[in-house]
């Protein structure tokens, strides 16, 4: 490199560092750790185990569990609810009314900007025995139960799609508002209904948008904490212990941090495949 | 069968999409009705209802240094450095990638891209070992300098996004009269790039503010810790859970982002333009 290239780089130095220092670090550490027995408390030295941890993981019950968990709880909030939601929504608001549009987009994004924590204390309410979706049944005649203890998956997944749909419905607006609107009119005046324009020209004209929500709200999904914490604290049991629950609840309530690790390392992998792949869906903007 | 006008059939497919979107507003307006109205009802339950008469004082409860102001300053303080570190930094660091060709770019964006998307949940059972190694842990400045380098990839995105759209011409004017990379950033295009720099900064700052899990794990003390962690506090040590304190502080808590939100939302003329950033 010559002296003016290196001169140049000079102001990426104190990014670099911190990137280097407080993210690449931790991560490099991680896939350390966790071929150890590292543990929390009073231990002198750890010492590397190999694959042990990941063998226990596959064996665990309670790790089978959790990625099933994180499984319907991703499908369920993130591709079914907020992705199909969002775009429902951003789709109905090329046609509404402008007050309907504001007032509709305001709430929907107040849900999203409020702090995570918050959020789970509202729909913990909402959900609560006493709450109001049970008062709104029993307004109705209709059976009430439990849902926290009952269904407690579905809580925390409607939970997400409340919190997160916001974002999806601001991309597919985005996207929506790009398509010219000559070829709609034109699809229209030439009888195509509105599932037929819907299906063969809108979704193929936004599919990079699609793509890329996808995967922006799995992976923002799987790293869900706050939410779930705040509403079960993955119980009853561990009926709705995800992934990073049972991560935390493995390192610290067990004090198995070398185990929590390896499950902390999976979930990174898992979330790493869905990077490269958002990657490549974004290759030509580089 | 009649063909109806083109103009009929427009308004009623609005009239739909109007009634479908109000009934989704509806089912989101009930869990925000609930904390509105529980902070003003002195008997405030866990469902939504009209309050038995209006009373402030759930807030006097709890605007207390204990209760509130304490937690609000530490997350201002949290929430504030690690704002500020995070836009210098990605300033500094958008400026050459967005101006000078280099063979690393590319390399380098793509790393960022990839840190974007990384899942930084997974990370924190390692950051907390870490931090108890090299006696970060409990600390205000160790909990800014992760939160700073958490938000950074996106960070760094986002600003050389925003870069890329001021015209190089105005620099190359100044730097033939000598002006060097720093002045030209400081002078130039910053000033020139304030609505992408007031995004980066209401972004990261939001994203921190409204974020559990990192002080949760990093902080230990609790006269240390923000608002998003103090808030359960409400159902732990307290006993009997007030839900109309707990509304009250939910509300005051959340303001200053809903706040920020508004006054960007609004400069950049609805939509955050955060759809359009990362929308690809």
């Amino acid at each position: 490199m010559t002296p003016r290239s290196l001169t140049r780089a000079l102001p990426l130095t104190p990014a670099l560092v911190l990137l280097l220092l407080f993210l690449a670090g931790p991560i490099a550490y991680c896939a350390w750790i966790a071929f150890t027995d590292l543990q929390l408390t009073g231990q002198a030295e750890s010492s590397f185990v190999g694959f042990e941890n990941f063998r226990t993981a596959f064996r665990d019950e309670g790790f089978l569990n959790a990625v099933w968990l994180t499984l319907v709880f991703t499908v369920v909030s993130s591709l079914l609810g907020q992705n199909t939601l969002g775009l429902a929504l951003a789709s109905l608001m090329q046609r509404a009314s402008k007050p309907v549009r504001t007032l509709t987009g305001g709430i929907v994004i107040t849900a999203w900007v409020l702090p995570e924590v918050v959020a789970g204390f509202l729909l913990y309410a909402f959900f609560r025995k006493e709450g109001t979706l049970n008062a709104l049944l029993d307004l109705l005649h209709l059976p009430s139960q439990n849902w926290l203890f009952t269904l407690p998956i579905l809580a925390v997944s409607f939970a997400n799609v409340w919190r997160g749909t916001a974002f999806s419905m601001l991309v597919y607006s985005a996207a929506l508002n790009e398509i010219p609107k000559e070829i709609t009119e034109a699809a229209e005046v030439d009888g195509a209904g509105g599932w037929r324009r819907m299906w063969h020209i809108t979704l193929p004209m936004i599919r990079r948008s699609i793509g890329t929500n996808l995967m922006l709200n799995t992976l923002q999904t799987l790293s869900v904490f706050g939410l779930i914490w705040v509403m079960t604290r993955g119980g009853p049991g561990d009926k709705s212990q995800t992934l990073p629950l049972f991560m935390y609840e493995q390192a610290f309530q067990n004090s198995m941090i070398g185990y929590g690790t390896a499950v902390a390392l999976l979930l990174l992998l898992v979330g790493s495949v869905f990077s490269v792949v958002y990657m490549r869906l974004l290759r030509t903007e580089v | 069968m009649a063909v109806t006008p083109l103009a009929d059939r427009r308004r009623n497919r609005r009239l739909a999409a109007d009634a479908g979107l109000l009934t989704v507003a509806a089912a989101f307006v009930l869990p925000l009705a609930w904390v509105v109205l529980s902070a003003l009802d002195p008997r405030a339950d866990l469902r939504v209802k009209i309050p038995d008469g209006v009373t402030l004082g759930n807030f006097n409860a709890i605007l207390t240094s204990e209760i509130t102001f304490t937690p609000l300053l530490n997350s201002l303080i949290l929430c504030g450095g690690a704002t500020l570190l995070t836009v210098v930094c990605a300033a500094l660091a958008a400026y050459p990638l967005s101006r000078f060709r280099s063979r690393l770019n590319r390399p380098f964006l793509l790393s960022i891209l990839f840190a974007t998307s990384l899942p930084i949940t997974a990370i924190m059972v390692p950051v907390y070992a870490l931090f108890v190694q090299v006696d970060l842990i409990d600390t205000l400045q160790g909990t800014i300098l992760f939160f700073a380098a958490s938000q950074l990839p996106f960070a760094i995105w986002l600003m050389k996004n925003f870069m890329d759209g001021v015209p190089k011409e105005l620099e190359e004017a100044a730097w033939t009269d000598g002006a060097g990379s720093l002045q030209s950033l400081l002078r130039i295009v910053l000033p020139l790039m304030g609505p992408g720099v007031a995004v980066v900064t209401v972004f990261s700052f939001v994203m921190m503010w409204g974020n559990f899990f990192v002080p949760f794990m990093l902080l230990l003390t609790p006269d240390q810790m923000p608002a998003s962690v103090s808030i359960n506090e409400f159902f732990g040590n307290r006993g009997l859970v007030a839900y109309g304190q707990l509304a009250a502080f939910s509300i005051v808590y959340s303001t200053p982002v809903i706040l920020l939100y508004v006054l960007v939302a609004r400069r950049l003329g609805g939509g955050f333009a955060l759809g359009g950033a990362v929308k690809g």
